[in-house]
Parts: structure tokens; C-alpha cells; sequence
């Protein structure tokens, strides 16, 4: 094109992150620990529930990971990590007072706005909590501009449970009704056994009020999604939220796509309609 | 935009004037091949080559790019890096210049992004017209890349011992007028460009069965072909399609340390959808696994996605990557496949 219609851009580029420090690291399962940052600048990360950042470990590299905190909750903001790559492992040495790179958040979050008054049911799988729990905690500091809230958790084994304090006090809720289960139990165990769409049996769904919030692994969402169109939902009150190797962040290099579309700039969270005629989806 | 006419004798003082000011890029011969580099001396300059096997995008959107500098401890805010000169590509192909487009549109929308931006923006471009077919893997006509009206500062076609000069922005008018040594087109020069283009038209002929405008439809009926399985049984996923691609834009993005472990840079390098880890995360899931999806994924883009996001083909004939092929997948093979579905 002539190069004259080439927007200005910011030398200050969309590559540069904002620097953020380490307040606190505590270990939630043998995997995963959960880590506390703030930006240096002082201002807030702004997200909105289920959105992500790119984490720089300088030297390292960087990586996307979800925001596991709820803007209701302070200007801290909270990222849930499991070891298993680079970055990731990096990140687990660090003690807090360490620095980190933040670019984002990134992408499109949960529609908060369009749930207001619905009725919520969450299914989480795995550490498919941890952006969840961004969504849960801002319906439940809202809670009374929703209707009945319900939250089905699911891990393969009672240890790689998550938020542990958190899951006992929904537990304890009246307005909450929370479920959990797991693949396979240990001695300890005492509640539901079974893969997540066990709890689906029996559960009261009513399909004209409800969104359905899903997130976990890949294999996850074909039987989930199966379960909640056989309570009647809609297509489009059906939402998830995808993983993929979001590597720029800023819609250029190509690893999220998924048929044509660019997960990172029209996702992560998609409703199912959005997503059926995607092939390489789900 | 007036019409210019350089004696094709001036071209190589017009050259070395320009290298006064500018980094001079043109198409000249390494180990026997034809690629676009820095022209050291005019006499390189091969404006009647064709067929490079990379393209000029490497200028705008280097194989390796630093994007920023930081501390290894976070101890200083990092600093985007943002490397651009002025330069002159001249002797750009029309394909080429309709795949800068496509570039220039990946790189300006939703996200500007500066790295590319501003060196596209201080490069100047100078197109030279083709003559005839670069061989039988080129299929720019079917592709509506044979001739472009935009994209270019100044545009060079050969007619007897002159060259007509298009110019296409007041920055090419500037350059020539400057420079002093271009006269204003006159009548016959209009007409022997005419002519020229005429000739230059049937010389190129049609590759495709059927107007690409229906390619984004013969693509989306034939999505779950078993095509794609056949052509993911030859690929050999090495990537060099990608490579040589002058509108594949994928990037990756790595940190390196630098000797004294404090401070380090990162940067970004060309990948390739066609490898196998391109779409795998770090649990282990690889959403493109199969080497036929991948294949399908690089057709999809170039045939239907880069239509749909930016209103062109994100193919523009030029062959590059049927003669970098080590397995012959030619792309106007595949696609008069896809005639009629599946």
C-alpha cells in the first residue's frame, strides 16, 4: 500500500512489558502455586474476568497465562502456574521482591455485563479453575445481581485440588451450591468419584435463565458441552474459554489461530456458538 | 501521478546516486542464484532477473529481529528496540509489491506494529515490470498480482532503450526530480507503453481452471477432503514454503542472555505453521498435529483467512514455494484440485 496510509505508530512498541513485582508465592498442589504480583508503576492491571497476560522472566522468555484474580479484589493481581515449561519453571524459583515483565491482559474476557440476573453455572476441570476462578470471584462480590449460582469442580485425583480454603468456604455457602469430584480417590477421599459429567446427573438446570461457564482441559469440553445442551441450554449462553500458545498476544504471530480466527484477539472466552462451525475448536 | 522516461544507459548513475543516501536493494546473483540484496556496486543491480528465491519482505520483516533490551533482574524498565534505515528496494516485482501490501496490512491492523512499520515506512520501493513468466511455477495472472496500480514510490517498465517510469507517490516524484536526469513522458512513449503491456500480457498465461474468485468457496467445501490427507502423507513438514513465502508473516519470540548474565534481548524469528510444535502448548496438547491439518491450515490462509481478515489472497502467484518444495506440492496443482469441491 502507499506508505503514507500506514498508521503512526508508538516506538514505544506493543512488545514492551510493564515491570511487576513478586509479593508473594504460595504453593497450592506439588504442580502449581499461586503468585501474587504488582505492577511497579502502581496502577491496577485493569483486566476483566478471564483475560491473560504474557509473563516475562527475563532471560527466559515469556508466556500466556490467566489472570486467576477478580478486579472486584484490590490492585494486587493474582496468576495460578503450573510448572511445565520454560517460563513456567522459571517462575517457581522466584521468592518474592523478584521482577517480572506483564504485557496485557489481553483478549476478551467473560461477558460480566450480559450475565447480570442469570442464573451461573460454572464447570471447571482441572486447572481449568484457575481463569475461572477470576469469574467466580467477581459473581460472588456481586452475588446479588445474580440468580442461583452453581459450581462443579473436577480433578483427576483429591491432590491436585485448588484454592483448598477457598473450595470450603463455597462449600459452606447458602447460595452457593458447589460440587466436586475426582477421577480416582485416595484413602482420604470421601465425596464424589468420577469424570465431571457425573454431576450433571440429577442436577436441577433451568434452561431458560442459565449460562453455562466451562472451562478445563481440551477433552473436557466435547462432554461438558454434550451435557449442558442436554439440559436444553442455548448455544449462545454456553461459554468457554480456550487454551492455546498464545505467543505474541497482540493478533501477529499466528501459533493461537484456530480456522481463521485469532484466539487471542477474539478469545479466549467464545460462546459455543461462536465456536461450532470452527473445526479445529474443540 | 506523471508518466517519467530514463534512458536505460542513466539507470546505473541513477544508482549510484541513490546509494549516496540510501542502502540500495535490488535483485543481483549469489552462488549463482538470483536474490534480492544490498547492492555494493550498480553493476550488480540485474533489474531484467527474476525468480529470487526469498523475498523482499526479509527488509521489512527481518528472518531475526531484536525487539527489546532488559535487565536479566528486572533492575531497569526493558527498551523496545525499534531498527530501521533508509533504504531503497529497487527492482521489486509486481507479486512482490502485492504481497507487500498484504504485509503492510497484518502489520498496521488492530495492533500497529512499530518493528515492521517503520521500516517499511523509510524504504522507498521500486517497482520494475516483468517481462514474461519467471517459468511454469509463477501464476501471478491467475492471481491478479500480473500488474499493480499501488504499492509502489516509482514503477520501471523496459521499452527499447528506455525505461517508462510510473511514479506513484510524491516521494518517487521527488527522488527523480532531484535526481534531473528523468524527461516527462511524450505521446509515443505513451503508446509504446501500451504496447508493451500488451505483449507482456499474452506472454503470461492462465494457470487456474477457474476465476479465483470462487477459491475461498472451492476451499470451504473442501475442508475435510481427503486431499489434505494426501498431501500431508508427501510434505515432509520442513517449513520451506514458509520460508521463502513472501506474505507468510509467523513469528516466534526468544530471549537471549548476553555474555555478562545481567542484561540480555528479545527477539522474534520467522517460523512456520507446518512444523510440528507450531500449535503445541506447554500441557502437551498439540492442536495441529496431524501434518495433512497443517498443510490444510497454510492453504486455508493463504486461499480464504488472509481474504477474509484483509479483502485479498494471501497468495500472489510468485511460485516461490512449488521451487522450494522438495517434495513438488504445487499450488496451482492443488487448487485446480479443489475445483468443483470435494
Amino acid at each position: 500500500m502507499d506508505a503514507r496510509l500506514l498508521p503512526t505508530v508508538d516506538l514505544d512498541t506493543i512488545f514492551r512489558p510493564r515491570l511487576a513485582q513478586l509479593l508473594n508465592v504460595e504453593e497450592m498442589t506439588a504442580k502449581e502455586k499461586l503468585f501474587t504480583f504488582q505492577l511497579k508503576d502502581g496502577t491496577p492491571l485493569g483486566q476483566d474476568p478471564g483475560q491473560f497476560v504474557e509473563v516475562s522472566v527475563f532471560g527466559i522468555g515469556e508466556a500466556p497465562i490467566s489472570v486467576s484474580s477478580s478486579p472486584t479484589r484490590g490492585d494486587t493481581f493474582e496468576l495460578c502456574v503450573r510448572a511445565v515449561g520454560n517460563v513456567t519453571n522459571a517462575l517457581h524459583r522466584m521468592a518474592p521482591g523478584a521482577t517480572v515483565g506483564i504485557r496485557g491482559p489481553f483478549g476478551q474476557g467473560f461477558p460480566v455485563e450480559e450475565m447480570r440476573g442469570r442464573n451461573v453455572l460454572f464447570v471447571a476441570g482441572g486447572l481449568g479453575l484457575v481463569p475461572l476462578r477470576s469469574l467466580i470471584h467477581a459473581v460472588l462480590d456481586m452475588r446479588q445481581d445474580f440468580g442461583a449460582v452453581t459450581i462443579l469442580y473436577g480433578t483427576k485425583n483429591p491432590s491436585e485440588l485448588l484454592f483448598r480454603n477457598e473450595l470450603a468456604q463455597w462449600e459452606a455457602r447458602d447460595d452457593v451450591d458447589y460440587q466436586v469430584t475426582v477421577d480416582v480417590a485416595d484413602e482420604s477421599w470421601r465425596g464424589n468419584v468420577g469424570v465431571i459429567t457425573t454431576l450433571f446427573r440429577g442436577l436441577p438446570v433451568d434452561p431458560r435463565n442459565t449460562v453455562a461457564v466451562i472451562v478445563g482441559p481440551p477433552v473436557m469440553y466435547r462432554f461438558v458441552i454434550r451435557e449442558v445442551l442436554g439440559k436444553g441450554l442455548p448455544m449462545g449462553r454456553i461459554l468457554v474459554s480456550l487454551e492455546r500458545r498464545m505467543k505474541c498476544g497482540v493478533g501477529k504471530c499466528g501459533h493461537c489461530q484456530i480456522n481463521g480466527v485469532y484466539v487471542c484477539q477474539k478469545g479466549p472466552v467464545f460462546t459455543y456458538s461462536e465456536l461450532r462451525n470452527l473445526q479445529e475448536a474443540i | 501521478m506523471p508518466l517519467k522516461v530514463i534512458e536505460k544507459r542513466d539507470v546505473e548513475p541513477l544508482i549510484r546516486h541513490l546509494m549516496e543516501r540510501f542502502q540500495v536493494v535490488g535483485i543481483k546473483k549469489k552462488d549463482g542464484k538470483n536474490t534480492y540484496g544490498v547492492i555494493e556496486s550498480p553493476a550488480e543491480l540485474r533489474l531484467d532477473s527474476c525468480a529470487t528465491i526469498t523475498s523482499p519482505k526479509k527488509y521489512f520483516f527481518p528472518q531475526r529481529e531484536t525487539l527489546l533490551q532488559f535487565a536479566v533482574d528486572g533492575s531497569w524498565e526493558p527498551q523496545a528496540v525499534v531498527e530501521a534505515q533508509p533504504r531503497i528496494i529497487f527492482g521489486m516485482r509486481p507479486c512482490d509489491i502485492a504481497a507487500t501490501w498484504m504485509l503492510d496490512m497484518a502489520f498496521s491492523e488492530v495492533n500497529a506494529d512499530a518493528n515492521y512499520l517503520e521500516k517499511r515506512k523509510r524504504a522507498l520501493i521500486i517497482g520494475v515490470d516483468c517481462k514474461e513468466p519467471c517459468d511454469e511455477y509463477c501464476f501471478c495472472k491467475s492471481m491478479g498480482t500480473l500488474e499493480v496500480e499501488t504499492g509502489y514510490d516509482l514503477f520501471f517498465t523496459a521499452a527499447d532503450d528506455t525505461y517508462i517510469v510510473r511514479t506513484g507517490t510524491p516521494e518517487g516524484e521527488a527522488l527523480l526530480g532531484e535526481w534531473g536526469k528523468a524527461r516527462e513522458a511524450l505521446y509515443e512513449d505513451r503508446v509504446k507503453l501500451r504496447a508493451v503491456q500488451r505483449e507482456k500480457d499474452e506472454r503470461f498465461k492462465e494457470a487456474l481452471e477457474f476465476d479465483v474468485e470462487e477459491l475461498p468457496r472451492f476451499l470451504e467445501d473442501s475442508y475435510r477432503s481427503l486431499l489434505w490427507d494426501v498431501l500431508g502423507e508427501k510434505c515432509l513438514s520442513c517449513g520451506s514454503c514458509n520460508l521463502v513465502c513472501p506474505t507468510c508473516y509467523c513469528f516466534n519470540v526468544l530471549d537471549e542472555v548476553k555474555l555478562n548474565l545481567s542484561e540480555g534481548e528479545r527477539y522474534r524469528v520467522w517460523d512456520s505453521c507446518q512444523l510440528e510444535g507450531f500449535a503445541k502448548v506447554a500441557t502437551g496438547e498439540n492442536f495441529r498435529e496431524r501434518r495433512g491439518d497443517r498443510v490444510r491450515h497454510r492453504f486455508f490462509r493463504k486461499g480464504k483467512y488472509m481474504k477474509e481478515m484483509f479483502g485479498r489472497f494471501g497468495c500472489v502467484g510468485c511460485g516461490r514455494c512449488t521451487r522450494a518444495c522438495l517434495v513438488h506440492i504445487n499450488p496451482i496443482e492443488v487448487y485446480n484440485q479443489l475445483k468443483g469441491g470435494e
